[in-house]
């Protein structure tokens, strides 16, 4: 699982039937200090998240699967979760 | 998944057999200025997409689910033509 940020949503009409009634997100992967890493990705919003919000991304397909509450879908990436708080112990 | 926008076709006649029949397309991914960026890529079809059009597409062995129980060795598969993209 990774962090992301919430940048914004699509709308597609035609897309394949694991995708009906699926909200789907950009994301964008973040570091701990909040700056982008990588290139933004899509996701199948699990959870009702919305733009801007902190959420956990799993990208393998078995998880996002079950997380849009499918069985084998041609799904890899989905968000699971909407973080409140992010705690970092300082290294000793 | 990822956006991207179809930048070309692909043609193979001699091929796996279970890719007869189906649309092979060049990508390029989207940034968030609408944008190409990066090397073209290929993906099957599973949406009827065309030239010019941004689409999302699925990675790895999820790829090939559209086409279950038929075994299609892709790891890039486009599953949505986008309409509009929203960046609030």
């Amino acid at each position: 699982m990774i962090l992301g940020r919430v940048i914004g949503n699509i709308v597609a009409t035609q897309k394949y039937r694991d995708y009906d009634a699926a909200k789907l997100l950009i994301v964008q992967p973040i570091e701990l200090d909040g700056g982008d890493m990588g290139e933004e990705v899509i996701a199948v919003d699990g959870v009702d998240a919305g733009p801007g919000d902190i959420v956990l991304l799993v990208q393998d397909g078995y998880a996002a699967s079950m997380a849009a509450g499918k069985v084998s879908a041609a799904i890899d990436t989905a968000v699971i979760g909407v973080v409140d708080e992010v705690q970092l112990f300082s290294h000793r | 998944m990822r956006l991207a926008r179809v930048v070309g076709t692909v043609v193979s006649t001699i091929k796996n057999e279970s890719l007869e029949g189906r649309k092979i397309l060049l990508l390029k991914h989207l940034n968030h200025l609408g944008q190409t960026t990066g090397s073209a890529f290929v993906a099957l079809d599973a949406v009827g997409a065309g030239f010019g059009e941004n689409v999302f597409y699925v990675r790895s062995k999820e790829a090939a689910f559209p086409w279950f129980p038929l075994e299609t060795p892709t790891d890039a598969t486009i599953v949505g033509i986008v309409d509009r993209i929203f960046y609030p």
